[in-house]
């Protein structure tokens, strides 16, 4: 049953009739008659037939039961849901640049490679690293490119090393990556303040250690005091270190990467640099390197000679390529437009904002959620469900009743060294307004946590769906739409 | 200037509530030393006009008009309006991985459709969420069917499939050690040579991966290769740059592959400068813990109501951590959503007849090109590229393209024994004006030659 | 919280029934509850050999996955096939349908070091201390 404007929409699947034409370009010529082992012969049976306002409207429909960075705030920790510049769609749809194919001469698409060299550029700049490449189609291959690197460096060197240190606070990915680039992984606790030590590391830290995996600032949002001393004792036994730039709309203008001792690093376009999410993606994860590890970026790179710019495949070293091409062009588009339009000043601004927003939430918040740590807090701060423990209300209900008051939830239960953590980032483009309704939420939650916990427990309860029962999906996993089956909903539950 | 909103009297609320008497004082933590070098040496902004002058500049200076007979892992396609203007729906462009399912529907079942498409489309059971690319899929395909059959070592691949992709699967499986790529050849027909590759099966073969179609547009007959690696008990795996022959052609799944992995951008994405582009992952249902990246599943609510949630998250990174079958986080979703509506707009009709239209229009070409003595070295059936011997044409390439004509791409950059060869690809946006400018430039050496000398 | 007098435990939360000469292992009431919804269970082919603590297997819930150690030695002569297809067993009844393996003891003297019941309690009240 439709409630409001939210209305119901089935399958695509379930739309249509057979017969219905579908969006064509031309008359249709006869189809060829392929020999049969090359030839398709379900005709494609199971693919709608459904007409292009019905499809129009299946999928507005569904966009309507979305919430989106564009609809209400989203608080999630780590992630930076900043404001994604409509203008950016608009010239990423430029001609010239939406229609341009990869393998045109490079007489013919100076355009674009003025566009990714100011990007290049822009984001050395912005590190203090010597050479980007902007290839990674995310965060998580351009880590995955980054411990490439690391592996080519010291297997140029005689060995590979065996071993990668990674803190306790770390992103998932992290150790992922680490390990498919053939490391095992030493972790590195994080010490009471939250911060990783300089003792900790010097405890784990030897020649089998290929590189240190940090992120700064960390996953708790809290600036690694250390790191310079930290990343001098790494180098000091012929190791590099790693960082996770996640974090880095915390420091901009603030303090640069490759001055903390930073030989490698990951950008996540899609965080700092405002391309839209788009549900999961696409994203886009360039990297930066130290001087001593340029040569081994990969291929192809981009090279001026002349006035002229050119791709050259001419690096030896190269640890190969990761993309059909030169990476997801049209978000490094929107990355460029949104570097351009901001300027250094604009960089430096959007940092200041985001830790004074950040700052201004811990000091509504503190007194009524417990604050795990003290160390002061940058673009993001954390809590945990402490607080509500008496209620046997858990971050999980806070979570789902926050969207019931408008608001996307903040990163639940990350990072895993504090016990039921929410972690809550701004950015530096919510208005104070904004600020203020969402902690008025937070604490009309955790009121209610004391005075109405059942309402907290089984929420949400103003969304289109209730909550969804997880354990039945991964057990009886139902991954698609079956053309034989009937609603899988009439299956007894 | 940075779309902040910040009123000097909401800073200075805002300090006052934190305690502090500047913005300053949140960064004195930040050792000095770092904040006093770390000005960044950038110019200043640009208000929104001037920004959009600066990019129509950029983008006016590159030849999209020309008329670009280029495939070779990119393709031109006409888009339905459809598209974009669910694309430029903020609520779903702006919309964060559906970790929260319940504000999240639109995402998650628009996935759950994507994942159907994409499992009839390839012929298999389930499919997933996306992957960056068919060059990292195909990469992230062997690296699954090693998770399937440890032990076993080496990969055969075929020379015949895109070298941009078997660049990428090397790239992945450096790291490792354990795990060998051998190369298949291809035949004077412009398949992949069957025979080479049983001579060198046997009980360390983990996978073959052979492209459907392959580089040359050429369709391979993919059944027999399933059957000679899954009789060492080995797996197939089918690569394809342009899925739009799926609407004619026998799918993977159907000629016995265990993985299918393709190349999503000529189903409504934009050719963009190669990227974004989305991989598109299909694969047996027995196999789906093995399966990298995102997978939506059905479920229902408290109230009974069907919903869709992410699930099977335990292969995932943020909890097997190391063990992951892949460090893939964000993925490729709103070219997902591209994707399926691309697919729902030309239905089960419009795709074939798509299909059938390009197939046309290539042979069509393919087949004036022979008869004006240009001759196709490779005699296999093919979908909307072909190979071409054009020896004048291939050697004033540049020059061609700067006067307006993109003939093809030259296959001596990838395939020195073919220097001299073009690979053509002709769809249903290629015009009869820009077609016969092609067959005539083609067809008359001398006028290559000629336009080369000015 | 039930942990019956006749097993033996492990302090990674397995426990252990000797059959003879046989042993049938699966995870204790605790850990099923601290796991949450067990979703998939993963175990080994029939006639694997084990070293005690060996991961032989996995237990995934919605949320987490866990290793499953062998708290002996042995050769593995049978798995439950029914947690395919019903890994809510190990919720529901852990010590009886939720068992994982069996197998045939070859150190009979790793058993008399595991923890017994009492033992096994005393660990997991510390453990929640904690």
């Amino acid at each position: 049953m439709s409630r409001g404007t939210m209305l119901e929409e089935p399958l695509i699947f379930e739309r249509g009739s057979a017969g219905r034409p579908g969006w064509s370009v031309g008359p249709t010529p006869a189809e060829p008659a392929l020999p049969p082992e090359l030839a398709r012969d379900d005709d494609l049976a199971g693919l709608p037939e459904v007409g292009e306002l019905d499809t129009l409207r299946h999928y507005v429909r569904l966009s309507q039961w979305n919430y989106s960075a564009a609809t209400t705030l989203y608080p999630l920790g780590s992630c930076t849901m900043k404001y994604n510049p409509v203008v950016n769609e608009e010239l990423a749809r430029l001609p010239g640049l939406a229609a341009l194919h990869p393998l045109v001469p490079d007489a013919l698409a100076q355009g674009a490679l003025e566009l990714i060299a100011g990007l290049e550029g822009a984001l050395a700049a912005v590190s203090g690293l010597d050479a980007v490449c902007l290839q990674p189609a995310a965060g998580a291959q351009g880590e995955l490119l980054g411990m490439m690197l690391v592996r080519a460096y010291h297997v140029d060197r005689g060995a590979p090393r065996r071993r990668v240190l990674i803190p306790s606070s770390a992103h998932g990915t992290n150790p992922a990556s680490a390990a498919l680039s053939g490391y095992g992984v030493t972790e590195v606790p994080v010490d009471r303040r939250g911060l990783l030590s300089a003792a900790a590391v010097a405890r784990v830290m030897d020649e089998s250690v290929a590189a240190l995996m940090v992120t700064n600032p960390n996953t708790l949002g809290l600036f690694e005091e250390e790191i310079e001393v930290i990343a001098a004792a790494v180098h000091a036994h012929g190791g590099l270190v790693y960082m996770d730039g996640a974090n880095l709309n915390a420091i901009m203008g603030v303090a640069k990467p490759g001055d903390m001792g930073v030989d490698v690093m990951q950008f996540n376009l899609h965080k700092t640099f405002s391309t839209p999410h788009g549900g999961g993606g696409p994203g886009a994860g360039p990297v930066a390197v130290r001087a001593p590890l340029a040569e081994y970026l990969p291929v192809p790179r981009l090279v001026r000679r002349d006035g002229t710019l050119g791709w050259s495949d001419a690096a030896p070293k190269s640890v190969g390529r990761l993309h059909a091409f030169y990476g997801n062009f049209g978000i490094l588009l929107r990355a460029y437009a949104y570097i351009a339009r901001l300027g250094a000043p604009g960089l430096a601004e959007a940092t200041r904002l985001a830790v004074l927003n950040a700052n201004y939430l811990r000091a509504r918040l503190r007194g009524t959620y417990h604050l795990p740590y003290e160390t002061p807090s940058l673009h993001e701060c954390v809590f945990s469900d402490r607080n509500l423990q008496d209620y046997d209300v858990h971050t999980l209900d806070v979570a789902k009743r926050l969207l019931d008051y408008g608001f996307y939830a903040p990163t639940i239960y990350f990072p895993l060294v504090v016990k039921g953590a929410l972690m809550i980032e701004p950015t530096e483009t919510e208005s104070k307004e904004t600020l203020d309704e969402f902690t008025d939420a937070l604490l009309r939650i955790a009121e209610e946590a004391r005075t109405d916990p059942a309402t907290v427990r089984d929420a949400p309860h103003r969304t289109r769906v209730a909550r969804l029962d997880e354990t039945r999906a991964a057990r009886r996993p139902v991954l698609r739409w079956r053309r034989t089956s009937r609603e899988n909903t009439e299956e007894s539950a | 200037m940075s779309y902040t909103p910040h009123s000097p009297g909401d800073v200075a609320a805002m300090l006052a509530a934190i305690g502090v008497e500047s913005i300053d004082a949140l960064f004195a933590h930040v050792p000095e030393g770092l904040r006093a070098r770390a000005a960044i040496d950038l110019p200043a902004g640009l208000t929104e006009p001037a920004l959009r002058r600066h990019l129509e500049e950029l983008a006016g200076r590159n030849a999209s008009s020309a008329a670009a007979f280029l495939g070779a892992g990119a393709y031109p396609h006409w888009r339905p309006a459809v598209v974009d203007q669910i694309l430029l729906r903020s609520e779903f462009a702006t919309a964060y991985t559906p970790y929260q399912p319940e504000v999240s529907q639109g995402t998650l079942q628009a996935v759950f459709e994507f994942q159907t498409f994409v499992a009839l489309l390839l012929g298999l059971e389930v499919a997933n969420a996306s992957m960056y690319d068919g060059a990292s899929g195909t990469a992230e395909a062997v690296l699954m069917a090693r998770r399937l059959l440890p032990g076993r070592r080496t990969v055969w691949i075929s020379r015949a499939l895109h070298p941009y992709y078997r660049a990428t699967v090397a790239t992945y499986v450096r790291g490792l050690g354990d795990v060998e790529l051998r190369d298949i050849p291809f035949g004077t027909d412009g398949r992949t040579d069957l025979a080479a590759l049983r001579a060198g099966l046997g009980p360390d073969t983990l996978c073959v991966v052979v492209g459907q179609p392959n580089v040359f547009g050429v369709l391979e007959d993919v059944a027999p290769f399933a059957a000679a690696v899954h009789a060492v008990g080995g797996l197939a795996v089918t690569v394809t740059t342009e899925p739009l022959a799926f609407a004619l052609v026998r799918s993977p799944g159907a000629c016995g592959a265990d993985i299918a992995v393709a190349e999503g951008q000529s189903f409504g994405l934009p050719i963009s400068y190669g990227g974004p582009g989305v991989g598109l992952f299909a694969t047996h249902e027995r196999y789906v813990r093995a399966m990298p990246g995102r997978i939506v599943g059905e479920t229902v609510d408290a109230n009974g109501r069907r919903g869709y949630v992410l699930t099977l998250a335990t292969r995932e990174q943020h909890i097997r951590r190391e063990r992951a079958t892949s460090n893939i986080c964000t993925n490729q979703g709103l070219c997902a959503l591209a994707v399926t509506v691309y697919l729902s707009m030309l239905g089960r009709r419009g795709l074939r007849a798509l299909a059938a239209n390009n197939f046309a229009a290539a042979h069509a070409v393919a087949a004036r090109l022979e008869a004006a003595g240009v001759a196709r070295p490779f005699g296999a059936p093919f979908f909307n590229e072909f190979v071409v011997q054009a020896p004048a044409a291939a050697a004033a390439w540049d020059r061609l393209a700067g006067e307006g004509l993109v003939a093809g791409y030259p296959l001596g950059r990838w395939y020195p024994e073919l220097d001299g060869a073009l690979l053509v690809c002709v769809t249903e946006t290629h015009g009869a004006e820009q077609i016969d400018r092609l067959i005539g430039t083609l067809a008359t050496p001398a006028r290559s030659a000629r336009t080369a000398h000015g | 919280m039930e942990f019956p007098d006749d097993l033996r435990y492990t302090k990674d939360h397995e426990w252990l029934r000797l059959e003879g000469n046989d042993a049938i292992v699966g995870i204790t009431d605790f850990a099923q509850d601290a796991l949450g919804d067990v979703v998939f269970v993963e175990l080994p082919t029939v006639g694997a050999t084990l070293t005690r603590g060996q991961t032989f297997g996995v237990v995934e819930s919605n949320k987490t996955v866990s290793d499953l150690f062998a708290p002996v030695s042995g050769r593995v002569t049978a798995v439950n096939q029914e947690l395919r297809d019903e890994p809510e067993r190990v919720n529901q009844d852990p010590y009886g349908d939720g068992w994982m393996i069996r197998l045939v003891v070859t150190q009979r003297d790793e058993v008399d070091s595991l923890l017994d019941a009492g033992g096994y309690r005393a660990f997991v009240a510390s453990e929640q201390q904690k």
